[in-house]
């Protein structure tokens, strides 16, 4: 149960984009397409998915107080390993990918090395640093569910910015202007997911 | 076209290249860290440190890397300088520091420096590269205080923390102003910057999208 409650907060509450503004610059660049957009958002769930596990294990193993040896405690080593492992990991993943996915790789590979700078990919992490979690499944649902709420928001702005470019909006806002007004008010539209709890 | 004025290396990123509103970098901490003018203050500074010696050192690096390892060569120094500077605010402002929580690591993969480090530090000597990254970090923190400032002075009737609104309208005879909790929201941070490349744009036809 504690599961299912952690899943659904990372995707509607505590949502990648709408609440804790992780990926946006991207987010903004890509979602002129639903299909590009869809791409991202699941090279993004992808990198995502392999990656937070990881830095848990990494976290609770080495970096925390006591972890590796007696009273040495290298928490303050976090962003340098969190992004040394993010970025070794993007690079195996692309290599594994293109060699063995081929079909796989034409439709997210472009977006991979793209990924490894990606703030959701390091803000996940070190949120779920902040999270404590007690176990490595708590870290996987929650990495499910973050990429899938970013998912959600790029297809979503994606599938509104098809439909905006046959409206007639005032040449200052077309583009840049009107997409930061319509992620606003896709915002607001979120909260109204919070204070939902299950169990 | 050949008198056209080409912005210099500083001036440019502070409003007509700015990166926040026209090169579309860095927007995710732009967005989250402006409820409050301190923490942005203090996020503004940071980024700006951190920007400037990254050029600096890319800059001095830049014939020596090899090109397959670039981006992490970029990332280690980056992450590096972050450390450091994560530490120093944990050590002298540390209330402002827990505020900012995450935001200041985010600071590595923040597009602005990815994204100038590859444009401008790879290829120009070390002193256009500092320019560049000071120009940057102040047009960053420009419209990071523009957005703090509407944000904490509607949404909290503060400034800096200090009463500013709220003994305003109490002392003209009003019951008292009750904060408008809509700009406390993450909402408002996107519209609030919607409208400011509105205002930039209409100001600036050359910037809107054909």
């Amino acid at each position: 149960m504690e599961y299912l409650n952690l899943f659904i907060k990372s995707i509607f509450i505590d949502n990648m984009i709408f609440a804790l503004f992780l990926g946006m610059c991207s987010y903004l660049a890509v979602s002129k397409t639903v299909s590009t957009s869809v791409g991202l958002g699941f090279a993004v769930t992808f990198v995502l998915l392999i990656t937070l596990p990881i830095n848990y294990l990494l976290d609770k193993y080495v970096l925390q107080p006591d972890a590796l040896i007696e009273g040495v405690d290298l928490s303050y080593l976090s962003f340098i390993i969190f992004i040394a492992n993010i970025a070794a990991i993007v690079q195996i993943v692309e290599m594994v990918v293109e060699k063995f996915f081929p079909a796989l790789y034409g439709s997210l590979g472009i977006f991979l090395p793209l990924i490894a700078v990606n703030c959701a990919i390091l803000g996940g992490s070190l949120f779920m640093q902040q999270k404590e979690f007690e176990n490595v499944g708590y870290a996987i649902v929650y990495a499910l569910g973050d990429g899938i709420g970013w998912l959600f928001a790029i297809a979503c702005l994606a599938a509104i910015r098809e439909k905006l470019s046959y409206s007639n909006i005032p040449a200052p806002l077309k583009g840049l202007g009107i997409t930061f007004i319509v992620t606003g008010l896709m915002a607001i539209a979120f909260m109204s997911f919070s204070g939902i709890q299950l169990g | 076209m050949a008198n056209e004025k080409k912005p210099g290396v500083f001036t440019g990123p502070l409003w007509t290249n700015n990166p926040v509103v026209v090169q579309v970098l860095g927007i995710c901490s732009a967005l989250a860290v402006t409820t409050q003018m301190k923490p942005a203050l203090v996020m503004g500074i940071s980024l700006t440190c951190v920007l400037a010696f990254a050029n600096v050192i890319i800059s001095l690096l830049r014939n020596t890397i090899p090109n397959r390892i670039r981006i992490i060569v970029q990332l280690v120094v980056v992450a590096a300088l972050v450390i450091i500077v994560n530490q120093i605010l944990k050590a002298y402002v540390y209330d402002v520091s827990k505020a900012l929580s995450v935001y200041v690591g985010l600071i590595i993969t923040n597009c602005i420096l990815m994204g100038r480090l590859e444009a401008f530090a790879l290829g120009n000597k070390p002193f256009p590269a500092l320019l560049d990254g000071l120009g940057n970090g102040i047009g960053y923190a420009l419209i990071l205080l523009i957005t703090a400032t509407l944000r904490e002075l509607f949404g909290s009737g503060t400034l800096f923390g200090y009463d500013v609104l709220a003994r305003f309208v109490n002392e003209s005879g009003y019951d008292g102003y009750q904060n408008c909790g809509f700009f406390v929201m993450p909402a408002a941070a996107l519209i609030i910057i919607g409208c400011i490349i509105w205002y930039q744009r209409a100001k600036n036809p050359d910037l809107q999208d054909k």
